[in-house]
């Protein structure tokens, strides 16, 4: 089967499980014979390694016809044109977020005016057909990410009309205009797959913008693949999706077998706490930072890490210096590629406090360095997991509990570390792959 | 004569409650008394009392020609006195007919034997004065807790007056032989051993309800042909399980009931084939060998081995823990604090802590109040550093 996929991340350019879930995902497809494109923003730097998809980055791909992109006045009517029947009464909510700036404000309304003045003389100068030019997507988190996502589906519909596929499999929000726009244009079967909804990231302070797509996305889809049975629920719940229309294929992980830490660092040893992730509302770092001062009060040979960045970071930092933590508990600030196989390898317990996770690859990740984990009942990965322990996000005094439990009792910890490595072993993407394939069939056949 | 030998267990765990690091030194509640009563008066209305109830009557319908015996854990009749005293009233009335035997166990479904014989000694002391005091019998049966065998439980036991013991007829133990025969343990000179036909029991225990089982539906009428099968090959036909198979494992729905309303009479109806209790059936047989048993067997999962209770770090770990804490214990001479001791001890919470979860893993959940081992481990060290607490306090 050809797919072409469109997604936002792709290692080694990641900025949470997303680009992980990618990787593998399309090389356990491409191993059971799947030719996959994938479609990102921006091809980046050591991204062209891997032979096992081809990438096309959006930033670099020569838009030709013009002709659906003539008038791009406002944001607003370009995303009701793709998107045609979302309910948007305003986009005003994402552009004025609290984190945005009068002068980030000011050079995205620049740019938009700078666009329209390339549209307007390509037009002019060509009759709008054939000079063919870049459109920048930065694949960037930025307070333009809707006009990104938007640039981006545009020229989706261009990759799909010049590169041969038999199914569309679209990642996450960021790339569900995408995919409707690519299945508007080719006419195949469209696979939306959701890691995370509106909901897990906000709670219930919703982005009706984000929202709407995500509805459209799914709506639009001939099948929608959920991570987990939790997302599922979400899937059907808020967003109305019948049932049997959702796929659960969860994710899983490729054990590299991460040895065995060095007797230099075994010296060491004062026991390290982590909690690796993005610091933000869906990940529950408050409950982290409010078990570890209930743990640190009963000993104090325990020292907490904070590995990631995010929104609330600095409401954290607070916290902890307001309990007087801060000689015990660390903040790393954001990691990546070898500093995080280097903070696994030095962690004795990983926490992950989720208030909502579609997945959540990490405990998994953890695992593969012996590392055992606590994670929340409130995630899709604990419906694989069995040899892990498992809380209510919430339960901040159950979560110090365990903890406690762990760091006390060396036969738990061996345990779960044993036990563990056996199940990681049956947690493959080539089982996911396979859910994918007879997913892929069915539309198809169908279509 | 072929002797059908029935014997039942009937054992309740004291349950724990919900438990976390922070109750330490806070609170010495350990057991759940809402859910031990709970399900104790469940499986009294389901099991106990009906089968009680068709026990009786069978037995007076055929005269004192069927014999039945059980096994009752102390935690149960404690249980039963504080939650369902109708269910000993009930077993008492058996007692009464003179066609139920009471065997003998640890007080408290215990896993003494293997870590301290001292201990594992006064328990079975503890369950004979049990026996005496609320069935009127003195138990001349041993039972292990989970039928752990090996040729020391059957001489430890025979040093105690002991002259039969049950095990499980596992095929490692008999090799060609078969279990329907009595046998001496290897050091014994006076003690006989029955085991189990684990595969006449679990026909009845295990896949009466089973639909994919080829023999489903099971009737009383098929039973007794497989049992009488024996005739010419056997001497006895020992059938041990879990007395809560009726009602419980097995519900009512499924014709169990039925089932053992009429097993007597189809057994009966074979003039060969009598049914008699363990010390019984044992008194009437020669033992045709000796049996060495040098390593330990049990009637659990399909190992038939002690990794159900003892099988990983978890495991090992909460027993020794639990077990390290006897000199203190019995130096402090504490009714109360010996008692929750002793409750500790109860296979049961090792049984929560099993992570083989993949071939007997239904098994064990159907039974386990924790959702994994892990917590069940967590919960029961917090509970002993506690306990360990109060007793060094």
């Amino acid at each position: 089967m050809r797919v072409l996929m469109y997604g936002w991340e792709f290692p080694p350019h990641i900025a949470g499980g997303l680009g992980v879930a990618c990787y593998w995902m399309t090389q356990a497809l491409a191993e059971k014979g799947h030719k996959v494109t994938f479609v990102l923003p921006r091809l980046k730097a050591g991204m062209s390694d891997d032979s096992h998809v081809e990438l096309i980055g959006v930033s670099q791909f020569p838009v030709r016809s013009l002709e659906f992109l003539n008038s791009p006045e406002n944001l607003e009517k370009e995303i009701r044109r793709i998107a045609d029947g979302v309910r948007i009464e305003t986009v005003d909510t994402l552009l004025s977020s609290p984190y945005m700036s009068d002068s980030q404000y000011q050079k995205l309304a620049d740019e938009q005016r700078d666009l329209a003045q390339r549209m307007r003389e390509s037009s002019a100068l060509e009759g709008g057909s054939a000079e063919s030019f870049n459109l920048e997507v930065t694949g960037e988190y930025g307070p333009n990410l809707l006009m990104e996502i938007v640039r981006y589906a545009r020229v989706a519909g261009a990759i799909a009309r010049s590169a041969p596929h038999d199914v569309i499999h679209a990642h996450d929000w960021l790339t569900m205009l995408a995919g409707v726009e690519a299945k508007r244009v080719s006419g195949k079967p469209l696979v939306v797959h959701v890691h995370a909804t509106e909901f897990d990231r906000s709670g219930e302070n919703v982005n009706q913008v984000v929202y709407d797509i995500e509805r459209l996305g799914m709506e639009r889809a001939d099948r929608v693949v959920a991570v987990s049975h939790y997302t599922k629920d979400i899937i059907v719940r808020r967003y109305g999706i019948p049932a049997g229309k959702v796929e659960v294929v969860h994710n899983a992980v490729t054990r590299i077998r991460n040895g065995q830490e060095s007797p230099a660092e075994l010296a060491r040893r004062e026991k390290v706490v982590l909690f690796l992730g993005r610091i933000t509302f869906q990940k529950g770092p408050d409950y982290f930072v409010e078990a570890a001062a209930k743990v640190l009060r009963h000993r104090k040979d325990v020292r907490f890490v904070m590995a990631g960045s995010g929104d609330m970071a600095p409401r954290m930092i607070e916290r902890v210096a307001e309990l007087k933590l801060g000689r015990r508990f660390h903040f790393t600030g954001f990691l990546g590629g070898a500093a995080v196989e280097q903070m696994f390898r030095e962690s004795d317990i990983y926490v992950m406090p989720s208030v909502s996770e579609p997945f959540g690859i990490s405990p998994l990740e953890a695992m593969a360095y012996d590392v055992p984990v606590i994670i929340s009942k409130q995630s899709g990965v604990a419906e694989v997991l069995r040899h892990a322990l498992k809380v209510d996000f919430w339960d901040v005094s159950e979560l110090a509990s365990k903890i406690i439990a762990l760091l006390d009792h060396g036969p738990l910890r061996q345990e779960l570390v044993e036990q563990g490595a056996k199940e990681l072993e049956s947690i493959q993407w080539s089982n996911a792959a396979r859910k994918l394939g007879a997913v892929y069939d069915q539309i198809s056949r169908v279509a | 004569m072929i002797y059908v030998t029935f014997y039942f267990q009937v054992h309740q765990p004291n349950r724990l409650r919900h438990y976390k690091f922070f109750d330490i030194g806070r609170s010495h509640f350990y057991e759940d008394d809402q859910k031990n009563g709970e399900i104790l008066r469940k499986v009294a209305g389901k099991c106990y009392l009906p089968t009680n109830g068709l026990m009786l009557e069978q037995i007076k319908r055929h005269e004192g020609r069927f014999r039945i015996s059980y096994s009752i854990s102390g935690t149960a009749v404690e249980q039963f006195r504080k939650f369902a005293p109708e269910v000993l009233d009930s077993f008492k009335a058996l007692a009464d007919t003179g066609c139920v035997e009471f065997i003998c166990e640890t007080f408290n479904h215990s896993l003494a034997f293997l870590y301290s014989r001292e201990e594992w000694r006064r328990q079975v002391a503890l369950h004979k004065e049990l026996v005496q005091q609320e069935f009127g019998q003195t138990p001349t049966t041993f039972r292990n807790t989970e039928l752990i065998y090996n040729n020391d439980v059957a001489e430890e036991a025979e040093a105690l007056g002991f002259r039969t013991i049950l095990a499980e007829g596992a095929d490692r133990v008999l090799g060609w032989r078969s279990p329907n025969f009595a046998y001496q343990p290897e050091p014994c000179t006076k003690m006989k051993l029955l085991l189990k036909n684990y595969r006449l029991s679990d026909d009845i225990a295990f896949r009466f309800s089973n639909r994919d089982w080829a023999e489903w539906p099971m009737t009383a009428e098929k039973f007794a042909s497989w049992v009488h099968a024996v005739a010419g090959a056997g001497e006895t036909v020992n059938l041990f399980m879990d007395y809560e198979t009726f009602g419980e494992h097995q519900w009512e729905e499924t014709g169990i009931f039925d089932f053992l309303r009429s097993l007597p009479e189809k057994v009966l109806a074979h003039p060969d084939f009598a049914f008699a209790t363990p010390a019984e059936t044992s008194s009437k047989l020669y033992p045709v060998a000796k049996l060495d048993v040098p390593h330990f067997v049990s009637w659990a999962d399909i190992e038939r081995d002690l990794t159900a209770w003892k099988g990983n770090h978890m495991q090992e770990d909460a027993l020794s823990a639990v077990f390290g804490l006897e000199n203190l214990v019995i130096a402090k001479n504490d009714p109360d604090l010996t008692h929750a001791w002793r409750s500790l001890q109860t296979s049961d919470h090792f049984y929560y802590m099993c992570t083989k979860w993949f071939a007997d893993g239904d098994v064990h959940k159907y039974f386990n109040p924790y959702s994994n081992p892990y917590d069940a481990y967590i919960n029961y060290q917090n509970v002993l550093a506690d306990f360990e607490e109060t007793v060094k306090g």
